[in-house]
């Protein structure tokens, strides 16, 4: 393999790991409120359509993406309105979104654009374009370092600098503000933040808002910058690959990048090579789409260092006693 | 005292959230520009109106039956098993495995091993996530999760590389000999003097599901064990207190969970496909847990939901096929029967039980 592929192998590496990192956030600022979200691929989903609708139709892509993040916020409301509001299950509430996002984009799709399911491709300024930074050009033909600013840091959509710079700004909210104390607070022990007159409901709302937002540019990144136009299931089971890499990373943001770029690392290279041949013994393409799922359960396991979700997740506050 | 009468949680609540969902998803359908009625009409007509809608119906609820069953099951142990998808997968593998390469002299014979197959392939997959839960505390619903989806990765792995006949480019296993071919409704009902569709794919294994819910049923409430699953499911501690282990439990209800999912493989695999294709499950198996909510986890109850998912699956085909309105309109309506029944149940129970409280007050 030589330099050039390296890179190559890379730089889709960026481009794969970037819808991974955006949902796995969102789902780090819900679960960390305490709420359980496993309708992050629902929300990304329902995003990544009507960003591509709106976009389609505009023929802005900046539209699109406000259209993307609404809709998911939606969503996130319903899943608020049903694990906060109504005290109702979140796991069946993140079946249901999922459910409800697959189902709804298609039928939408099919009504609007009659094109089984999916919207026209995107063209011009439906779509990210990407961004070249500064002396890309001029920098490409520095040995080793030139290839690796130009080829792999520079010419992505402002959707993936959005992305890797959240990751910063997710740890100094979470760490440094007194909201992102709260927020962790609230996925612990909830009864602590009542008592200090903190509101757990407008908390996690606010978390499960976050959520939306961030869904809402993975969707609009999947649909207007990685592809051109939402087709049936775009997501492919992304959501749930951001929520493997969510729990790899034990709910904490940097962690949460090494672990999306592990795995987008991984889609690149099932992606390039359909088998891989290692000394005579071929790994299966199968075994690359498995692994983060496997490697999540063998964390979950606690084999290698122990997964251990907030302790408030997935129970809903009840105040009076 | 309870809040209020058990006729209304058992077919009150299910009622009004099934009302909420049906005027929803009618307000889809008006959404995009189609009549809901007319949509219900063509519906009815379709999944209710002949032996062969009948037959679609029928043979969707065996799917459902079974994988409702094995979501169920879990529930009454408080388990969420979000994997049925993919232990119906793995069933399909035993079945096809048992089928294949057994020369069977009849079908009877065959149905048992396939279902043995089935069943412990299906248990075999929800074991390591049960275990997993038991021993190590691994969260149940995502590890069945991430199973589901190495389930699926396991079965193309096996249909492209290992069972895939020479020669062919389909990933899918060969068809099953003739002998193991099971008998439909038709040739079931035929000697009876029923004329029953020919085309339609319902056959012997929906007796096997019927049988599946009166098993369960007895298991739940008139078994040792059964009661020791409820106890479990209602208080851990207080199962613990009254000496039942929970790792005992959580591995028995998961293994019969695992199990009864793997068992939908006779109807989809054996009875109707009759070979081994990538795509075999269809979502059943997230179907189950639609059912199972809608049932409120009780055999009957399971058996009367798998009955209407039915009815809706082979509606909807007929819709997609009649009209512009396309098959995932049954996602949204499976969507909206898992939100009302299961998220937001107690956005419907709460008033209903303040209503029944006031009547209740009135009285005295």
């Amino acid at each position: 393999m030589d330099f050039l592929t390296i890179i190559q192998v890379l730089d889709s590496t960026v481009r794969l790991a970037t819808p991974l990192l955006l949902a796995c956030l969102a789902g780090l600022y819900s679960e960390r409120a305490g709420i359980f979200d496993i309708g992050l691929e629902g929300k990304m989903l329902m995003a990544a359509f009507f960003s591509a609708a709106i976009a389609a139709t505009s023929g802005s892509v900046w539209l699109g993406l406000l259209a993307g993040i609404v809709s998911s916020l939606l969503l996130s409301g319903l899943h608020g309105l049903a694990s906060i509001t109504f005290r109702g299950n979140q796991l069946i509430s993140g079946v249901a979104i999922n459910f409800l996002a697959a189902g709804m984009t298609v039928l939408i799709a099919q009504d609007w654009f009659q094109q089984g399911g999916r919207t026209p491709s995107l063209i011009g300024g439906g779509r990210f374009a990407p961004i070249e930074l500064p002396f890309a050009e001029a920098l490409s033909g520095v040995p080793i370092l030139g290839p690796i600013y130009s080829e792999l840091i520079s010419g992505h959509p402002i959707l993936v600098y959005l992305a890797f710079l959240a990751v910063p700004a997710t740890w100094w909210i979470l760490y440094r503000t007194r909201f992102g104390l709260r927020l962790r607070a609230v996925g612990e022990n909830p009864a602590a933040v009542d008592t200090a007159g903190v509101s757990v409901v407008g908390l996690r709302y606010a978390a499960v808002a976050i959520c939306g937002v961030l869904c809402g540019i993975a969707g609009a990144y999947l649909a207007t910058a990685l592809q051109a136009g939402f087709v049936k299931d775009m997501t492919a089971g992304r959501g749930f690959i951001a929520l493997a890499a969510l729990i790899f990373a034990k709910w904490r943001p940097w962690h949460a990048m090494w672990a999306c770029l592990l795995f987008g690392f991984l889609q690149a290279i099932a992606l390039r090579y359909q088998n891989i041949d290692v000394g005579g013994f071929v790994i299966p393409v199968q075994a690359m789409d498995a692994l983060p799922y496997i490697l999540t359960v063998v964390i979950l396991a606690g084999f290698v260092g122990k997964a251990i979700p907030p302790r408030a997740g997935g129970e809903p506050y009840v105040k009076e006693r | 005292m309870d809040k209020m009468p058990k006729w209304a949680d058992v077919i009150l609540i299910p009622l009004i959230s099934l009302i909420l969902a049906a005027i929803l998803s009618a307000l889809v359908i008006l959404g995009i520009g189609e009549d809901p009625v007319a949509a219900v009409k063509l519906m009815v007509d379709g999944a209710l109106g002949s032996t062969y809608g009948w037959g679609y119906t029928l043979y969707y609820a065996t799917n459902f039956m079974f994988t409702g069953l094995a979501v169920a099951v879990a529930f009454h142990a408080r388990m969420f098993n979000i994997g049925g998808e993919g232990q119906a997968m793995l069933g399909g593998l035993g079945v096809a495995l048992a089928c294949l390469y057994v020369p069977w002299p009849h079908w009877s014979l065959a149905l048992i091993a396939a279902s043995v197959g089935a069943m412990i392939f299906g248990a075999a997959w929800a074991a390591i996530p049960a275990y997993l839960q038991a021993k190590r505390g691994s969260h149940i619903v995502i590890t069945t999760i991430m199973f589901n989806f190495i389930a699926a990765a396991v079965l193309n792995y096996m249909l492209v590389n290992v069972m895939r006949p020479k020669g062919s480019m389909d990933p899918a296993s060969a068809r099953f000999p003739e002998a193991v071919h099971l008998p439909t409704l038709h040739e079931l009902l035929a000697p009876l003097g029923i004329s029953f569709s020919k085309a339609a794919p319902a056959n012997i294994s929906l007796l096997l599901a019927v049988a599946a819910c009166v098993l369960v049923w007895a298991l739940i409430w008139r078994t040792r064990l059964g009661y020791e699953i409820r106890a479990y499911g209602h208080s851990e501690t207080g199962a613990l207190y009254a000496g039942i282990s929970p790792v005992r439990i959580t591995m028995i209800a998961m293994l019969i969970s695992g199990a009864l999912a793997g068992l939908m493989a006779t109807n989809n695999v054996m009875g109707e496909a009759e070979r081994l294709v990538m795509n075999a499950t269809e979502g059943a198996g997230f179907i189950g847990i639609a059912v199972a909510l809608m049932g409120r986890s009780h055999p009957f109850g399971v058996f009367l939901a798998a009955i209407l998912f039915g009815f809706l699956y082979q509606g909807g085909a007929e819709l997609a096929l009649w009209t512009s309105i396309p098959r995932e309109l049954i996602v949204v309506i499976q969507a909206l029967v898992i939100l009302f029944t299961g998220a937001l149940d107690n956005m419907v129970r709460m008033p209903l039980e303040r209503l029944f409280l006031a009547l209740r007050r009135k009285d005295a």
